[in-house]
């Protein structure tokens, strides 16, 4: 419960500090109706060769980018500022002050910045979803339902352990921020559904960068096509990059020695 | 007495040198321009072979060679001086660029050129193994292939010109994000980066046309696969021509209006 009311101020601490500047809201916006506008026009040329693509219907690669925005909103709200200003503070040594502090170490990292208007990607995700889903139609039952915030949960457990998992590298590693900015390019070929794509290049996305569990499972979730099989490899995905990132975690602290002290 | 070609070659190697000890970064840029191609290419093949082997005049090998080529033109021709002068005018920076006796373009310029250099070690073999995976369609007519260097050489300095254009938009507004995000997003439709134009509906079509975003991308690569006549290959070059004019017509101008309202925001 102490752990939620600690999310809970950090996040109001962000906002408060975000508030400040009210005009990047109508900019960051803007910028998130236009890339969403993109996407849906890129499917809108697409659909207009095919009625479906790889098996997958209109609505159904629609209800995928606003899957696609909602977890990379979630992403660059909170889980992609936290971990740079990791980064940043392992090299300048300032995670003494994080490491003091009376709570666990890896959640108070993983919270410590906002990025508030980066709501605007994961409330439009949300829409999006919504419009594709009543388009889609009456065939959208509890399970489907279920199966969707399912699949988004373990989804969400599998990308931010393996932020973590990079993150901590910094421990071992000067320049890890690199490697970060390689996840966003490849996060970007979870805008279609991984299906499409080839043998090799679906086994990277699926388990070198776990791109496919966070958008097209849930995804296919809503679609009904999720076998209860790939939901539980997604929980079994999901414990293990998080025991890993654990692990990781812990020996990291363990070998930081402070560059100030 | 020295030469402006002194000027570049001792630029070029002080860029080069801090290229190469920076190079992560920029490799990792190289990554996005390998990705967006592939991305595309997939797609496009699904729909191919969706609408039972070929959509539009194009089936999946000929995809593979468009999106191939596209990938190799869009190497030689990308800038990022959009995303750096932002940052060079907000912060003043551009200040120590203008008190040198020489117009910052050139600069630029070799730094651009410079990167390409350094990144073509990792396209070249990205390319390769592109062929051998998706086993493009492509077998240009030699006057394509002959027309390809000039077009391809044309569409650089275009872009070049078009987007060094753009990017004094920071000497005006601080907004610069979504003047860059409103161009980024033409260029990704309107210069065939998404689809081949000939896909998109024709009121695209004319406007990529009428704009300079076919001229700057999408032209070398349909004179490559051997899409266009001759009297559409030098119509085009003229279009290219025109636009370079145009271009550095604009570029002039801009500039110096620029240099009159820049103010060196904290130096």
């Amino acid at each position: 419960m102490s752990l939620l009311r600690l999310v809970w101020i950090f996040f109001r601490v962000g906002v408060m500090g975000e508030l400040a500047y009210r005009a990047n809201f109508f900019m960051q916006l803007l910028e998130s109706a236009v890339d969403l506008g993109t996407a849906l026009g890129g499917l809108a040329v697409v659909f207009s060769y095919t009625a479906t693509l790889g098996g997958w219907r209109p609505e159904e690669v629609a209800a995928l980018v606003g899957v696609f925005f909602l977890v990379g909103g979630a992403i660059r709200l909170i889980v992609q500022p936290s971990m740079e200003q990791l980064l940043e503070s392992v090299r300048d040594g300032t995670l003494d002050f994080t490491l003091t502090k009376p709570a666990d170490s890896q959640v108070l990292v993983s919270i410590q910045r906002v990025e508030i208007w980066k709501l605007t990607d994961f409330v439009l995700g949300i829409a999006v979803i919504a419009v594709a889903l009543t388009r889609l139609g009456a065939r959208l039952g509890a399970r489907e339902i279920a199966g969707f915030a399912a699949a988004l949960i373990a989804g969400g457990i599998i990308v931010y352990s393996f932020w973590v998992i990079l993150a901590s590298l910094s421990f071992w590693f000067v320049r890890v921020e690199n490697i970060l900015v390689i996840f966003q390019s490849i996060y970007e070929a979870g805008r279609w559904p991984v299906t499409l794509y080839p043998r090799w290049l679906r086994i990277g996305l699926t388990f070198l960068v776990p791109v496919a569990f966070a958008t097209t499972v849930p995804a296919q979730a809503l679609a009904g096509r999720l076998s209860w099989q790939s939901l539980a490899g997604a929980y079994a995905l999901a414990a293990l990059l998080f025991a890993v990132a654990r692990l990781l975690w812990r020996a990291g602290t363990r070998r930081y020695s402070g560059a100030s002290a | 007495m020295t030469g402006v070609q002194d000027v570049y070659r001792q630029q070029f190697k002080t860029t080069l040198a801090s290229f190469i000890q920076y190079r992560a970064s920029i490799f990792i840029w190289t990554i996005d321009r390998i990705l967006e191609p592939l991305i595309y290419l997939v797609v496009w093949s699904a729909v191919a072979r969706a609408a039972g082997g070929r959509v539009g005049g194009f089936d999946t090998s000929q995809f593979a060679a468009y999106f191939i080529v596209m990938m190799l033109v869009t190497q030689v021709t990308y800038t990022w001086v959009m995303y750096e002068y932002e940052y060079k005018i907000r912060h003043g920076s551009l200040s120590f660029a203008l008190l040198r006796p020489i117009h910052p373009i050139h600069t630029d310029l070799v730094d651009n050129i410079s990167s390409k250099l350094i990144t073509l070690p990792l396209m070249l073999p990205a390319a390769a193994v592109l062929v051998a995976l998706f086993k493009p369609a492509f077998s240009p007519p030699l006057w394509a292939a002959a027309l390809f260097v000039p077009a391809l050489l044309l569409a650089f300095a275009v872009k070049f010109v078009v987007e060094w254009t753009l990017a004094l938009s920071a000497f005006w507004t601080t907004r610069v994000s979504a003047v860059n995000q409103a161009y980024f997003v033409a260029a990704l439709f309107l210069s065939g980066q998404m689809a081949p134009l000939s896909l998109l509906p024709h009121w695209l079509q004319v406007a990529a046309s009428l704009l300079p975003f076919r001229w700057m991308i999408s032209f070398p690569v349909e004179l490559l696969l051997g899409r266009l006549t001759v009297a559409q290959a030098v119509t085009g070059l003229g279009a290219q021509a025109a636009w370079l004019l145009l271009g550095l017509l604009l570029l002039r101008t801009v500039w110096r209006a620029g240099v009159r309202v820049y103010s060196a925001v904290g130096a």
